[in-house]
């Protein structure tokens, strides 16, 4: 199912509303358009994939062995190149355009971005644990881990010890997310729910891998 | 935010007729009842309009059976029927949560005279329209 997919920025959320009042929240992306830059086969690459360009950038921007890239597909520089795994590769051609028709209302898709960055995160916000007492002889400890092994046997922390670090800035994949709305016209998409990333960011939209439960 | 407007532009509502806190409104909901749907009146006191775009909502608070009664509509939602104002309001701030602590003639909130100023001539003429209709049950009454 997955023979399809775009790139696009993610702009914000808002509500609409459906005819019986119901509220939907729906995240507002600018999808496309997409250029084919270049068609991966088994043959040649070892493997079928499309990629696909996105975005603006200026032209003097652009590294001369990217804007070789580019004149060799004869399309114009985007600002971004990605490659999408699908062995349905061959019934795309070089400069073919992918705009938001890909997909319509109702169908379910997945969404891939960067999470926004949380930074070096405490125990309770990155592993949701529950931290200790706030009172009952507490001190200075309430977001602590609390103990992370046993004594002198084994005698150290086993490997995968749930602790602080680095939270957030890593890909993420939301699964079977709704389209609520496309409009070619304007290269937007409405996604029923929330993506990662900030507004602004890069995401890429494709055709759900798993089932989409409820129609 | 401005490409999020092509979304939310078409789909704000333009029929409702400009209300600001302190006004007496009577809002007409839509109920839906086995089946079939009916319009139910909450008569009270804006007190709190928040957010922006289509996702802005207000508060009406009015007292049934002596019991303060708060209901928060999202502004365009089909859900709301029609907005009929009451009454303006005379007040000094954005959001009339002191009224939960008042009852009585405390929390009774003087009436505005003076035409707000209105964007388009289409609003003027339902304000003016709904000006001399006083209601006796005037806002925040305990």
């Amino acid at each position: 199912m997955m023979d399809k997919a775009i790139l696009a920025e993610k702009l914000g959320m808002t509500q609409i509303f459906t005819d019986d009042g119901r509220a939907v929240p729906v995240t507002v992306l600018r999808a496309g358009p997409c250029v084919v830059t270049q068609i991966r086969t088994p043959e040649r690459d070892g493997y079928a994939a499309v990629q696909i360009g996105f975005g603006d950038v200026k032209a003097a921007k652009v590294t001369k062995p990217l804007a070789g890239h580019f004149k060799k597909g004869k399309v114009a520089p985007r600002r971004t190149l990605v490659e999408v795994r699908t062995d349905a590769a061959g019934s795309f051609s070089v400069g073919q355009e992918l705009k938001a028709d890909l997909f319509a209302a109702g169908e379910g898709v997945d969404v891939i971005g960067v999470s926004k960055g949380k930074g070096f995160a405490g125990v309770m916000k990155r592993h949701n644990f529950a931290g200790l007492k706030d009172s009952h002889g507490t001190e200075r400890k309430h977001r602590s881990p609390g103990s992370v092994g046993s004594g002198t046997t084994p005698g150290r922390v086993f490997k995968g010890r749930k602790l602080p670090g680095r939270m957030g800035h890593e890909r993420t994949t939301v699964l079977n997310l709704r389209i609520v709305e496309s409009d070619p016209e304007r290269d937007l998409l409405l996604v029923r729910g929330a993506v990662p990333g900030r507004n602004g960011g890069l995401v890429m939209v494709r055709g759900a891998v798993k089932g989409v439960r409820r129609s | 935010m401005n490409r999020i407007d092509f979304v939310e532009r078409p789909r704000l509502r333009k029929d409702l007729p400009q209300f600001r806190p302190g006004d007496a409104v009577k809002v007409h909901v839509k109920v839906a009842e086995a089946g079939r749907e009916r319009l139910q009146v909450f008569q009270g006191v804006v007190i709190s309009r928040r957010g922006g775009g289509l996702r802005e909502s207000f508060t009406v608070r009015k007292i049934s059976f002596g019991v303060g009664v708060e209901r928060t509509f999202p502004l365009h939602s089909p859900v709301v029927a029609s907005i009929e104002i009451v009454q303006h309001g005379r007040v000094r701030r954005a959001k009339l949560y002191y009224l939960r602590e008042r009852t009585g003639r405390h929390a009774k909130i003087r009436e505005r005279r003076t035409r707000i100023p209105v964007e388009s001539a289409a609003e003027e003429v339902s304000v003016v329209e709904l000006a001399p209709e006083e209601s006796p049950t005037g806002p925040g009454r305990s």
